[in-house]
């Protein structure tokens, strides 16, 4: 896998986590192309009460809006971010997003911060590599990294960082964090 | 060609290869970063590639993944799915999938910091 030619594309996925209205979108925007797309997925009985299927009983789908976003490195290498669903009921997209995934950015809120263990959990026990970016509200008490990374429990090789994700400054040093992350997490396996 | 085991086996061609099948692919879905690349070849069995598919190899000409195709055609997801297993059944496209190697991880790395 060490080799490629280098005419042949690659597309590598990001995964931005985290819970709702933490600011995956914002992030996504700051640093990317954002492009829409339309998924449709099965509905299931995790939809009960909240899909009104009224009058089209038959239906069985229902169309989930997401967007992605697409930063191109060079011609034939393109990093993809996709956003992870906030909602309890897109679980089952979970397992699509994160195939393959070069690894995820669980952005953190310190005012809601058990909103992320969801996300942290998932990842750890996908092994997919991670980082946590702690996105600094303006209204939020500030935390230092190691009190964050202690009230996360989280492994001591985790990279935690603050954030603005308004910022495109700050969103580029996040998903540089992630990719230094997951190129050791590479390195460490092949070793 | 529709042909059935008993009820139980299910249908023996995947759901896409049916007539009007825009329904999930079952079993190897296609990740959403795949590539797909026209391959520039003849249909075979005498497969006509409907508007869509046509729409899709125009687009592929240069390498373009699974969620950019379903962008750009503004469909959703499944229903591209479903018209790109056609396709490669019958050979028009070719799908790749390129894992990362540490000199791409680099190279995004240097990429992401000179945005």
């Amino acid at each position: 896998m060490d080799f490629e030619p280098s005419d042949e594309p690659v597309a590598l996925k990001i995964l931005i986590a985290g819970g709702f209205g933490v600011g995956k979108t914002t992030l996504v925007g700051a640093i990317s192309e954002i492009r829409p797309l339309r998924t449709e997925e099965v509905l299931s009985d995790r939809g009960i009460g909240i899909d009104d299927t009224d009058g089209v009983e038959g239906k069985t789908t229902t169309t989930v809006a997401m967007d992605f976003g697409r930063i191109t490195i060079r011609e034939g290498l393109v990093v993809y971010l996709f956003g992870t669903p906030g909602q309890e009921r897109f679980w089952f997209m979970w397992d699509e997003l994160s195939y393959g995934a070069l690894g995820a950015v669980v952005l953190a809120d310190t005012r809601r911060l058990t909103d992320c263990f969801p996300s942290i959990d998932y990842f750890e026990q996908r092994g997919t590599p991670f980082i946590v970016a702690v996105n600094c509200f303006d209204d939020a008490d500030q935390y230092d990294v190691e009190e964050v990374r202690s009230a996360l429990d989280l492994d001591p090789d985790v990279p935690v960082l603050m954030c603005d994700v308004r910022r495109r400054a700050s969103a580029k040093t996040v998903l540089v964090t992630l990719v230094e992350h997951s190129l050791r997490v590479l390195t460490a396996s092949q070793a | 060609m529709t042909r059935w085991m008993d009820e139980e086996a299910g249908p023996v061609v995947r759901p896409y290869a049916l007539i009007g099948g825009r329904t999930r692919s079952s079993g190897d879905a296609l990740d959403l970063v795949a590539m797909v690349t026209a391959t520039g070849g003849t249909p075979s069995g005498g497969f006509v590639p409907g508007p869509e598919q046509e729409r899709i190899l125009t687009l592929v000409t240069t390498a373009t993944s699974v969620a950019d195709i379903a962008s750009e055609l503004d469909l959703p997801l499944g229903v591209v799915r479903v018209l790109l297993g056609d396709l490669q059944d019958h050979g028009l496209i070719s799908i790749g999938r390129a894992s990362a190697s540490e000199r791409i991880l680099k190279e995004v790395i240097n990429g992401l910091r000179a945005l």
